[in-house]
């Protein structure tokens, strides 16, 4: 057996290994290296919900009651899917609210409300503290069993000073403290605490993997082998799901889970107040629901394994879990499961605590001294701190309160009964917090009477009897019921003793709280504040962004009351920052000496709100403001202006963009245009300079023969030349005007019934004159049936003897002319074996007078529109001219379609250009 | 005798020329295009060169600097359509004695060459 020592320095080196952890996260987290803004530390976190009732408990509900346990895992589970919904407005309320725990939510949600505040927290106070004592005794019992070989029950008679379960609270207390009560604001995440407990999550999930499969593989021989000798021992009850009755006890369990794990004060501080991104949700909607899974997997197993090993009643279910290793002599892993045992119960402890001490300090001592003006005067410069002590005490308090009650009370009871009765505590929240946030018309009296009904009800059908178990209430009660009246015993209300007394409670307590809600609510007045509230929780997503015109307050403040306000809180420098943000946001200037307006006034409370609770910042920001009442009409006027500035704010967002897109894209035109500008001038200074050439030919040669000091023979040479080069002239010109038709879409075609195969052999024709000349082997192959097309049959000659000229100007010795039918229609080919054109040049051949852009250096291709005018007429016609090199030549290609429609059709297309 | 070369791609502009400069009594060489011109510079220099400046394959631009990195003393006449300040602004600034504008008055180029070359 390992000694008490041993013992006692895991378990405080455990503490010191988390606060570690915490530390050194924090640490990271000011050098910008955020871990714990992690998805799956997030996730992790959430896991605080599986506690020491898990940890032990289930293996001990499981014992008995069977497959039941599963139930507070399954409701979780089916709910998770839902967190998208749920969980992602309850954040984003927060958020925007600056929210810090769930009672300032509910507070918040109906008026901010100082009574409805501090009922939640006393409520929740009530509620967690059998939770929290439930942690202790586990905490504590396990130190036992691993201290002393035997399993002894002396635990509860040993005085405190003696008793380690104190020290080991005072310790988690003091760690609480360190690492939960740094920061002033509520609201302020607790990095270093989110990842402490993410590796609780990891530490106590592997722990119990460790023992369930030591159980199952190496004390058993697998899941068979335990079923089949709990069968033999008659416990086929435990693992067979039975009748009807369990049905409907097994629909509340579940039901109630589902419930709690949304909140539980420390599932809504993981959850909802420590979330920084609500993405996160994603991640932990499947790894939360993985993760119960995992932990819930050797439950069954070990309870059964237990139940088949030790005698019957000589040991505890509850401690199964590590009775089970002591039993077998493996210390070592008993320490482990110890220690995962304490983490899951320290997990719960430090989360609860912390939450609870935001609660109590915001919503129950801060309103207390603050309705009272003389508190307020005396201590006014000393609320900062007054809150953190506050703080501090209650964590103390709560864990020294929990010890009580685990020492008078729940010693006596199983873990998951206590537990249970924490969550039908908080059950009772739900109808106003899932009302609150869907339901416009939830009022603050039906909230309220809800809430104190449901508690009542709890309190006499779950409390009541763990009172009289332990002694402090006359069973008659029980038997007989309150004041001796039959339908009031705690167990059977109105002689319903069908159910079991959770379901039983559960069922009393929140039917009543939820049927007060609605028809309270509905018969209610809803105050001008409470509906603006109303407004902003159910419609959160429209005004999360635009919350900061809405405002609530319609009076001025006078600037350096308010700043004096802030300044208690938040100390000078922070105070600065702050209102040099408000500047930024607001775009105003911040002179002193003058009024602060409401949109000033509603900044500053929602600063103060993450510190002291929404409640407590407004009845501190109204001590400042001289407030003029506000009416119904006008806060739903706000909220009207809030949500059309909002929509209007888009809609010249939309403009904006849309005139950003009208500019660029006559940015683009524009560009085009100077393009269209440049080819134009370049065009013309182009067509100009080919005029000048046969004009500087007529003009020598004109003033040559104006000396009459000729012979003949030059005077005729040279009279032919003139007349030669004014022909050139005038063709030059008739194509420029050609083209310029072309280009405006006026040219018009004479489109007939042509057989194409005539026209391209007469067009050959008249070149073979200039082939012979130039000694070219021309080839003609026309292999295509004749067919008539509709073309311009003049045009379509023009554009073939320009490419067979074209051919002639660069052939070495080889011209080939080819033409046959392709799916495009009829293929014209003219293939030359020249030098061919350069891959860059490509572009470009078919543009005016290509060869003269800018370069000095003349290409001899004649007028250089030659091309041009074909490409426009292969168009006109529907087809494509184009040019590849083919066989080692020079081909230059065009199609005719042989469908006249598209002929036409492209004809008024280029009409219309 | 006097040595000119013409340098044009245009046959009949190359044609008047020559006819003009003869009968002025020059030994008159013709070139097609900038190529043929420095062949024709390297086997006989001329005393004056007119010069067009676009034509196919080596331009008047190169023949012209050719020449003034070799034989300086080689008077230069640009002869061309290209009519733009910045096109007469180069020409001149590549050493050209002369710049002139197609079409051009034959007596005036006639004048202009017998100046130069005295």
């Amino acid at each position: 057996m390992l000694s008490n020592g041993v013992i006692i320095s895991f378990t405080f080196g455990y503490l010191v290994l988390l606060f570690a952890i915490a530390w050194f996260s924090e640490k990271s987290e000011k050098s910008g290296r955020r871990l714990s803004t992690n998805p799956y530390v997030y996730s992790l976190s959430l896991a605080v919900y599986c506690t020491a009732w898990t940890y032990y408990g289930s293996v001990g509900r499981a014992a008995t009651n069977g497959l039941e346990f599963l139930t507070i895992y399954i409701g979780p589970s089916l709910i998770a899917p839902l967190w998208w919904i749920v969980m992602r407005k309850i954040i984003r309320i927060c958020k925007v609210q600056q929210l810090s725990s769930i009672a300032d939510f509910i507070s918040s949600r109906y008026g901010k409300n100082v009574t409805l505040g501090g009922i939640v927290t006393i409520f929740s106070l009530l509620g967690i503290l059998p939770y929290t004592a439930l942690q202790i005794k586990a905490v504590a019992s396990s130190f036992d069993i691993m201290s002393v070989s035997e399993v002894g029950y002396e635990l509860l008679s040993a005085p405190f000073y003696k008793d380690s379960a104190f020290y080991l609270a005072l310790g988690l207390a003091l760690f609480t403290v360190l690492f939960g009560t740094r920061h002033i604001e509520a609201t302020a995440r607790h990095e270093g605490m989110v990842m402490a407990i993410a590796f609780e999550s990891i530490f106590k999930l592997l722990a119990f993997l460790v023992v369930g499969v030591f159980v199952s593989f190496f004390v058993f021989d697998g899941f068979g082998d335990i079923f089949a000798q709990a069968s033999a021992k008659g416990l086929e009850d435990l693992f067979v799901l039975q009748g009807e009755n369990n049905a409907s006890e097994w629909f509340w369990m579940s039901v109630l889970s589902m419930m709690a794990v949304l909140f539980l004060p420390r599932q809504f501080q993981m959850g909802v107040i420590e979330n920084n991104n609500e993405k996160h949700l994603d991640t932990a909607m499947w790894l939360f629901p993985l993760y119960l899974l995992l932990i819930n997997i050797f439950v069954l197993p070990i309870a059964l394994g237990g139940l088949v090993y030790f005698p019957t009643g000589t040991v505890d279910a509850d401690t199964f879990v590590l009775a089970l290793p002591i039993a077998f002599d493996q210390e070592w892993m008993a320490l482990l499961v110890y220690l995962g045992g304490f983490s899951a119960a320290t997990g719960m402890i430090i989360v609860s605590t912390i939450a609870l001490s935001t609660m109590v300090s915001n919503n129950l001592v801060m309103p207390l001294l603050l309705v009272n003006d003389g508190f307020q005067k005396r201590y006014q410069h000393r609320l900062g701190s007054i809150l953190i002590w506050t703080r501090r005490v209650t964590i103390f308090g709560i864990i020294l309160l929990a010890y009580i009650y685990y020492k008078q009370i729940a010693g006596q009871f199983s873990l998951v009964s206590i537990g249970l009765i924490s969550f039908v505590a908080i059950a009772q929240f739900t109808p106003a917090i899932i009302g609150g946030i869907f339901w416009k018309k939830g009022a603050r009296l039906g909230a309220l009477s809800g809430i104190l009904a449901g508690f009542v009800l709890w309190f006499y059908t779950l409390v009541v009897p763990t009172m009289i178990t332990a002694g402090y209430l006359s069973p008659s009660i029980m038997t007989d019921g309150l004041f001796g009246l039959g339908f009031l015993k705690p167990y059977s209300l109105l002689g319903l003793d069908e159910m079991s007394y959770v379901t039983h409670g559960l069922f009393y307590s929140l039917s009543v709280n939820l049927i007060l809600y609605l028809v309270v609510s509905l018969f209610s007045q809803q105050s001008s504040k409470e509906h603006n509230q109303a407004v902003i929780f159910v419609d959160i997503f429209k005004y999360s962004s635009a919350l900061d015109s809405s405002i609530v307050w319609k009076g001025q403040a006078f600037l350096p009351d308010l700043k004096s306000l802030l300044d208690n809180f938040l100390g000078n420098e922070k105070t600065e920052m702050a209102l040099d943000e408000y500047r930024q946001i607001s775009g105003k200037t911040l002179t002193s000496g003058i009024y602060a307006d409401p949109e000033l006034v509603s900044y500053s409370e929602r600063l103060l709100s993450g510190i002291i609770g929404s409640a407590s910042a407004r009845i501190m920001v109204a001590s400042v403001v001289k407030e003029e009442e506000i009416s119904m009409e006008e806060v739903i006027g706000i909220l009207r202006e809030t949500q059309e500035l909002k929509s209007l704010n888009e809609k010249l967002n939309l403009k904006t963009r849309e005139l950003k897109k009208a500019s660029d894209k006559l940015q683009k035109m524009n560009e085009a245009l100077r393009m269209n500008d440049m080819l134009k001038d370049e065009f013309i200074s182009t067509v100009t300079h080919e005029m000048k050439t046969p004009l500087t030919s007529i003009r020598a040669f004109s003033e040559i023969l104006l000396d009459e000091d000729i012979e003949d023979a030059d005077r005729k040479r040279f009279l032919e030349i003139i007349i030669q080069e004014t022909q050139r002239m005038t063709r030059l010109i008739d194509q420029v005007l050609d083209l310029e038709r072309f280009d405006s879409g006026r040219q018009k075609m004479n489109f007939e019934k042509t057989d194409p195969k005539i026209c391209i052999l007469q067009s050959a024709d008249s070149m073979m004159q200039v082939f012979r000349e130039k000694n070219i082997d021309f080839s003609i192959h026309l292999n295509f049936e004749t067919q008539e097309l509709m073309i311009d049959e003049d045009r379509i000659k023009q554009v073939v003897l320009n490419l067979l000229s074209n051919a002639a100007k660069f052939a070495a010795s080889k011209i080939r002319l080819v033409g046959f039918e392709s799916p495009m229609g009829l293929m014209v080919q003219v293939c030359d074996d020249g030098k061919g054109i350069k891959e860059e040049e490509l572009p470009y051949i078919f543009e005016k007078f290509y060869q003269a852009n800018n370069q000095t250096s003349k290409k001899p291709i004649g007028s250089g529109l030659g091309l041009a005018i074909s490409k426009k007429i292969i168009e006109y016609h529907g087809g494509e001219l184009s040019v590849k090199r083919l066989e080692g030549m020079t081909c230059f290609e065009f199609t005719l379609p042989f469908q006249s429609e598209k002929i036409k059709l492209n004809q008024e297309k280029n009409n219309h250009d | 005798m006097i040595k000119i070369l013409i340098v044009d791609d245009e046959p009949n502009i190359l044609l008047s020329l020559e006819f003009l400069f003869k009968k002025e009594g020059y030994h008159v060489f013709i070139a097609r295009d900038g190529e043929e011109a420095l062949d024709i510079i390297a086997e006989n220099l001329p005393e004056l060169i007119i010069l067009d400046i676009m034509m196919p394959n080596v331009d008047g631009y190169e023949v012209a600097k050719h020449l003034r990195e070799k034989h300086k003393g080689i008077k230069i006449i640009f002869l061309t359509a290209k009519s733009k300040q910045q096109d007469i602004q180069k020409g001149l600034d590549l050493g050209a004695d002369l710049y002139l504008v197609k079409p051009f008055s034959t007596k005036e180029l006639v004048a202009k060459v017998k100046t130069l070359l005295n």
